[in-house]
């Protein structure tokens, strides 16, 4: 009678317990964020800059290294 | 790896806030919402300064730390970004940004706060690349374009500088020791030490002297 008891127990506490349980929301569950898409593989955007071929990382580095020095009116231009 | 950041040179910036409308323009910013925005010290005063302020990217950035709902993230290029399907609008990033940067749309009733929109350095924001629905949260991705963020390609004096740190840096150097004189006002030297490291200047910039 007492482990029929006991087990009735523990179904109840199951049951009412059930609404507790919850998802894990750590950073490490990966729930919380979305990878994002490196910069150097682009869309199908119909402005690219020339210069650089999309989908190389170090060509797209390159090209915004270069860009950048457009902002430097003390470089010498290059031929 | 690109570290990328913005600098502004103050002695340029004339506040003419063609960055600011450049933003708003490249991204259709909503109303109320000012991604960038320029900033006037002793305005009308001898000694005048402005400044063009919008998210810094820091390194270690505060929003990043105290968002509950950890919403934000940093590219391999050292961009803070900001997921809005995350984001739930609760306004802890703006109180712990040091510049002001989350912006928060209030187009609803009852001063409804909506999520909270930020300065991408034109990076758009975890959707793919270039697409739509990135274009209608964060706009455009000029940066996977291979272009630098608008507003400091927009700046007409170039005081805005934004870019690669190391190279944005060897401009704002080659400025200070062509003209002699900017590593004193403040910002730079405060924020990243003097820019005469590792070598000196051709001309010695005069301690707290303002131009």
């Amino acid at each position: 009678m007492r482990r029929v008891a006991a087990a009735g127990f523990g179904l109840v506490a199951a049951f009412a317990l059930a609404a507790c349980g919850e998802k894990a929301q750590t950073v490490a569950s990966g729930s919380e964020k979305k990878a994002d898409v490196p910069g150097w593989q682009p869309g199908n955007s119909a402005y690219l800059a020339p210069g650089w071929t999309p989908g190389d990382r170090t060509s797209w580095e390159a090209q915004l290294r270069t860009r950048a020095q457009a902002q430097n009116d003390f470089a010498v231009p290059t031929k | 790896m690109a570290r990328m950041k913005f600098i502004c040179d103050a002695e340029r910036c004339i506040e003419c806030n063609g960055c600011v409308t450049a933003c708003k323009a490249e991204h259709e910013v909503p109303w109320g919402v000012n991604r960038r925005r320029v900033v006037t010290l002793n305005d009308g005063l001898p000694g005048e300064r402005s400044i063009s302020v919008a998210c810094m990217h820091c390194s270690d950035a505060p929003c990043m730390a105290v968002c509950p709902v950890d919403c934000f993230y940093r590219t391999d290029e050292g961009v803070v970004l900001h997921d809005k399907d995350t984001c739930i609008g609760c306004g802890y990033c703006s109180y712990a940004c040091p510049f002001g940067a989350p912006q928060f749309p209030t187009n609803g009733n009852f001063g409804l706060r909506g999520k909270m929109d930020k300065c991408t350095f034109c990076a758009g924001g975890p959707e793919a690349n270039g697409s739509v629905a990135e274009n209608a949260k964060y706009g455009r991705n000029r940066l996977s374009e291979g272009k630098l963020p608008a507003c400091a390609e927009m700046c007409s004096t170039k005081a805005l500088l934004g870019g690669d740190g190391d190279v944005v840096a060897d401009i704002f150097r080659s400025r200070v020791l062509n003209r002699g004189k900017g590593s004193e006002v403040w910002g730079w030297g405060t924020a990243y030490g003097k820019p005469t490291e590792g070598k000196q200047p051709a001309v010695q910039p005069t301690e707290g002297k303002k131009s």
